[in-house]
């Protein structure tokens, strides 16, 4: 067997940089910038939420802007769950991520006969759907004010969840480096490779003997699985949840996140969701009224200048330098 | 015997057009048979019958004795009924070797192994490299498919094809936009195949035709004119009109005659 290299798909398997980054760099803003965890735990949560939906799209080549959908019914199962007085937060997560495959596998088989712009139109119907219903079933989901109220016994009975908010941010990024360990394998595998296979010209795979409707089910189950995982963590370090978690803001907001940092590595996901939420929150308090300027000009730099997003511009500038380099 | 690929009264029209009307073609194992006709005479309509992408109207179609008529292409594919493209058809992001590797893997049923590395599946990788090894195509392993030229594009098709071990292959001109001095390479590892293996090749060079086939049927607007031996074809009045017109085919007998 010769040496594949790096860049192959087949290669994704091994360590990477951004894999080590991944694991230091949280901790490095937990240390230095104590003052904005809450803020930190929110990152995280959207940047588990982006790494599921980059799982959707950007390996399995489905375009669905209905993914709130599951952000959404893990927060408010994970809300009542604790509400009803199940409140240990582990159990809870798992409650809301096994709740959310349920959906997607029930799903799923109807939906993915679709691609393309129906199957925006649908996942964005659908969405509309249970974001009314949500509405109505006030005495469920509280409606319009919305779940509060929603407290967790200490964590594994000894850690409590301080107001300066360590035991959360540490909690959810625990939750963010299981997460990507699991599709980070997932994607490395031959099934990964599949999908992508699946991406680029599915027609192809069906004449490769891949039924494809099949890989397509179950990336959406684990895409939707851990989106229900991050909704979950929403609900849990927020202490709230209102109706906004369900709403097409959020499905729009995810796929932003994701194209600002870049498709398809699993990385893109974890870094487009800091520079959006940062950038927002910095642009938010620069000016209240116009922030949405400012977030929209930064987006229109970005994909102009790199259609792979922050992450592809990394890359591109790592190349050039690496081969001026060798020039000399 | 039963055949390795039996189609029955195949028929197929879209509106008044009949693309395909009423083909017989058995194939036994092991046979090398090609499919001629002139542009439009429903060649690859019948290949995309035989592989499950276009439903035919009526008749049917058997693999080593079963009914695969109502099976979808993956399934067909996956019972050994395999097919190139005329045109390529390939992963044109991915490298040669990810594209051979995504062959091997449906035909190893590699493709629900969920938690290994793809590359760590040394077998698989090894069997890629020596399908791409096969086809001289060693050097370009790693470059992106869209990046290589055409005529090598068309062996990566052939690549996959391989990789999918198939028991009955439908090649649809597997020569078209490859340089003649790289034909060769095409048509070694054709004739290396497994002999076992039955082939249908749609093919215009009647020297390849002569080279690769024992049998050959002649296509003419969805309807099958003659079948026989690469001699017999070649030699037909009937065949020569259909593809010179009558005068031409006079004028061509009578150069054959001075040849």
């Amino acid at each position: 067997m010769k040496t594949l290299p790096r860049s192959s798909i087949l290669s994704r398997y091994r360590l990477h940089l951004a894999d080590i980054l991944l694991c230091v760099v949280p901790l490095l803003a937990y240390l230095l910038f104590p003052k904005y965890l809450a803020l930190g735990s929110m990152v995280l949560v959207f940047a588990l939420f982006a790494m599921s939906f980059d799982l959707l799209l950007g390996f399995a080549g489905i375009l669905s802007l209905g993914h709130a959908a599951f952000f959404g019914i893990g927060a408010y199962t994970a809300g009542l769950l604790a509400i009803a007085g199940w409140n240990e937060a582990i159990c809870g997560v798992l409650g809301a991520a096994l709740l959310c495959a349920a959906v997607a596998g029930v799903a799923a088989p109807f939906l993915l006969r679709l691609t393309g712009l129906p199957l925006v139109m649908v996942t964005v119907g659908m969405s509309s759907i249970l974001l009314e219903a949500a509405n109505k079933a006030s005495w469920l989901t509280g409606g319009d004010d919305g779940l509060y109220g929603i407290r967790l016994r200490p964590l594994f009975g000894r850690f409590a969840w301080s107001i300066s908010g360590e035991t959360k941010f540490l909690y959810t990024f625990a939750w963010l480096l299981v997460s990507f360990f699991v599709i980070r394998r997932l994607v490395s595998s031959p099934f990964g490779v599949a999908l992508q296979g699946i991406r680029e010209n599915s027609s192809r795979m069906k004449l490769m003997g891949n039924s494809v409707l099949p890989h397509l089910i179950i990336a959406f189950v684990v895409s939707a699985t851990f989106a229900g995982v991050a909704g979950a963590l929403w609900a849990q370090t927020g202490g709230f949840v209102g109706l906004g978690v369900l709403s097409l803001d959020t499905s729009i907001d995810v796929l932003v996140m994701l194209v600002l940092g870049g498709l398809g590595s699993l990385y893109g996901g974890l870094i487009g969701a800091p520079v959006y939420l940062i950038f927002k929150n910095f642009a938010q308090e620069l000016n209240p009224f116009y922030w949405m300027f400012f977030v929209g000009a930064l987006l229109i730099v970005v994909v102009r200048f790199s259609r792979g997003g922050i992450l592809g511009l990394i890359e591109s500038s790592v190349t050039r330098f690496a081969g001026r380099k060798k020039q000399r | 015997m039963t055949a390795a690929l039996e189609v029955k009264g195949i028929t197929k029209s879209y509106g008044a057009i009949q693309v395909a009307r009423d083909i017989t073609i058995a194939l036994q194992e092991g046979e090398r048979h090609a499919l001629i006709g002139p542009n439009g005479a429903g060649k690859t309509t019948l290949v995309n019958i035989l592989s499950g992408t276009v439903t035919p109207n009526s008749g049917t179609i058997s693999l080593f004795g079963h009914d695969i008529t109502k099976d979808s292409s993956a399934k067909r594919t996956r019972k050994g009924l395999v097919r190139t493209f005329q045109v390529s058809n390939l992963f044109k992001k991915l490298s040669v070797l990810e594209n051979v590797f995504l062959a091997v893997s449906q035909k190893e049923s590699a493709s629900f192994d969920f938690w290994t590395g793809a590359g760590k599946r040394r077998r698989l990788i090894e069997r890629a490299e020596a399908v791409i090894d096969q086809l001289k195509l060693t050097d370009s392993i790693n470059d992106r498919v869209s990046e290589i030229a055409y005529g090598r594009q068309r062996l990566v098709e052939l690549a996959i094809a391989l990789a999918l071990e198939p028991k009955v292959l439908l090649l649809d001109e597997p020569a078209a936009g490859i340089p003649h001095s790289e034909t060769d390479i095409l048509l070694d590892a054709v004739e290396g195949l497994p002999k076992h293996i039955a082939i249908l090749m749609i093919e215009h060079d009647m020297q390849i035709v002569r080279r690769f086939a024992s049998n050959v049927t002649v296509l003419v607007s969805g309807a099958i004119l003659m079948r026989g031996s690469p001699k017999d074809v070649m030699m037909s009045h009937q065949v020569r009109e259909v593809y010179l017109g009558r005068g031409g085919a006079d004028r061509f007998a009578s150069d054959s005659l001075h040849a």
